[in-house]
């Protein structure tokens, strides 16, 4: 089974109202040749995500969240079940880790998907010049990824991923390994891209907190093999301010029926 | 930047020192084995060693002046010079270009990667006599000893890198659409490229030992030529003028793949 974008969007023929992306029965599994074992990392997982929906899908680690994500993006295939993307373009992705390359300025890695399709220079400086004024990186266009905070290389993985303006963007725990106040401006950040891009979203994490500072809906995964166990709707209006957000009594609640959730799935 | 505050000239001074202080150490690292030297002339002139096997560099110097003045040394620099550069490029190139493949594709490095694990073990100047026979005592047999030489340091180094790259690099490109072309020339290519540097000055020096044995055996002219000669003439103070030569060679050759390395590999420490 592979992702196949093409199949549903490009004749034209794509209801308005078909979802963005659809994950149907996807099952992943490893098998070790040396221990003659089969690890079971994603069982049964379902779910839609609509156009224009930020979903956050949030579960303990090694719960398979991160391998879902792959195979939605195409880097991995699935075992069995389906994956069907409803855009003409494959998703763009932003990686958990630093994956700015070293041997690029921050305007050439932001340019980088551009380069590959053959973008002309002109138009390419032009779309990395609105990115990097659109992530706060106007300043640092001509630094290299060794002179940047954590935080900052993030903003670059960020831009490059929107910089040929692809319908679905992925993110793997982007802010996973940024400090708190870091996290929290950048959080901010993305909700304001997100609002002003109007791009399908979904974005896997850890912290309970982010998954209902950003979410329109968060799904909640169980260990590995990890599932879907509970599709939660957070009702917050936008556009959110992620400090203010944290007033509201409702947010505490959801707080609480997320970690209960967390807590109680069954181990296997 | 909301905080209106500016450096005083004490502080820009300061930063600035920093950079000055760095340029001088690369200054001094360029002529620390001129030190060497200078004790060797002490030792030599005190008699702590034997003048004739060792003598005084300021002898040896003399030698080097006349050497010059006939412009009989560059006859032999210029020889070793053009036989190293062109075998090392011969060597380096598919070497790279080898590595780069071998490091991206699995199934032709299972293939091809126990061929070239069998042949690296053979000291090159233990087919050296078979190159000659292969190639005659011109300078093409000087190209191939090289090459050979050279290729696998390339090949190895060159893999190395390749083999290091992180993943999550391959999975950038392959989300930004890069097609297999792309991902080497814009992934592994740089990626490697600090190996490939590595790779280039140890090749650079084991030219220099391969070109000296090769022009010992089977040469007229160049700076290996030169010392086996002396050896035969017992011309001491030659001798050491070749070797003097050969060794500044390979350390200005290394000093320029440094200065190369500092324009195309920018984002490494150096």
């Amino acid at each position: 089974m592979t992702v196949q974008p093409e199949q549903i969007s490009r004749d034209g023929s794509v209801p308005v109202s078909a979802p963005a992306i659809e994950v149907t029965n996807l099952v992943k599994a490893f098998y070790d040749t040396s221990g003659d074992r089969i690890t079971l990392a994603a069982a049964d997982v379902n779910f839609t995500v609509r156009r224009g929906e930020f979903v956050c899908i949030v579960g303990p680690s090694g719960c398979g969240k991160t391998t879902v994500l792959r195979i939605v993006a195409g880097l991995e295939q699935a075992t069995d079940g389906q994956v069907k993307i409803g855009s003409a373009a494959s998703p763009a992705m932003v990686f958990q880790e630093a994956s700015v390359l070293p041997w690029l300025t921050v305007a050439q890695n932001v340019a980088f998907p551009l380069k590959l399709k053959g973008v002309p220079a002109n138009e390419q400086r032009a779309r990395v010049s609105e990115l990097l004024a659109l992530t706060g990186l106007t300043d640092f266009a001509d630094a290299r990824p060794h002179q940047l905070s954590g935080g900052m290389k993030q903003r670059v993985s960020v831009a490059r991923a929107l910089v040929d303006n692809r319908d679905i963007l992925l993110m793997d725990e982007p802010f996973g390994a940024l400090d708190e106040q870091t996290r929290l401006v950048l959080q901010q950040e993305l909700l304001r891209i997100w609002e002003r891009t109007g791009k399908t979203v979904i974005f896997i994490t850890h912290s309970v907190d982010e998954a209902l500072t950003l979410a329109d809906r968060v799904l909640v995964m169980s260990p590995r093999p990890g599932t879907i166990v509970a599709d939660l709707a957070v009702p917050f209006e936008r556009p959110r301010d992620v400090v203010e957000l944290r007033r509201d009594k409702r947010f505490w609640d959801l707080t609480y029926e997320v970690w209960r959730l967390l807590a109680v799935s069954p181990e296997h | 930047m909301s905080n209106q505050y500016s450096l005083s000239p004490a502080q820009i001074e300061r930063l600035k020192s920093g950079a000055r202080r760095e340029k001088l150490h690369r200054m001094i690292s360029y002529f620390s084995p001129l030190l060497l030297l200078l004790l060797w002339e002490i030792s030599s002139q005190s008699g702590l060693i034997d003048r004739r096997f060792f003598p005084p560099p300021s002898s040896i110097a003399g030698t080097a002046w006349q050497m010059t003045a006939s412009l009989e040394i560059f006859d032999h620099i210029w020889a070793t010079v053009q036989r190293v550069a062109i075998g090392y490029v011969l060597g380096a190139a598919p070497g790279i270009l080898l590595g780069l493949i071998l490091g991206l594709s699995t199934p032709i490095r299972r293939v091809l990667g126990p061929i070239f694990a069998a042949l690296y073990p053979v000291p090159k100047i233990a087919i050296l006599p078979l190159i000659l026979l292969i190639f005659g005592v011109g300078d093409a047999s000087k190209y191939v000893i090289i090459a050979i030489g050279v290729f696998f340091l390339m090949f190895y180094n060159t893999l190395g890198g390749v083999m290091q790259i992180p993943q999550i690099y391959l999975d950038v490109a392959r989300n930004a659409g890069a097609s297999r072309y792309q991902t080497f020339r814009h992934i592994a290519l740089p990626s490697a490229l600090p190996n490939i540097f590595t790779g280039l000055k140890l090749a650079a020096g084991s030219s220099y030992i391969i070109i000296a044995a090769a022009e010992f055996l089977g040469a007229r002219s160049g700076v290996g030529f030169m010392i086996w000669a002396s050896w035969q003439t017992f011309a001491v103070s030659r001798m050491f003028v070749g070797i003097v030569v050969i060794s500044a060679m390979g350390y200005f050759t290394i000093l320029l793949l440094e200065a190369l390395e500092r324009k195309f590999v920018p984002w490494a420490k150096h």
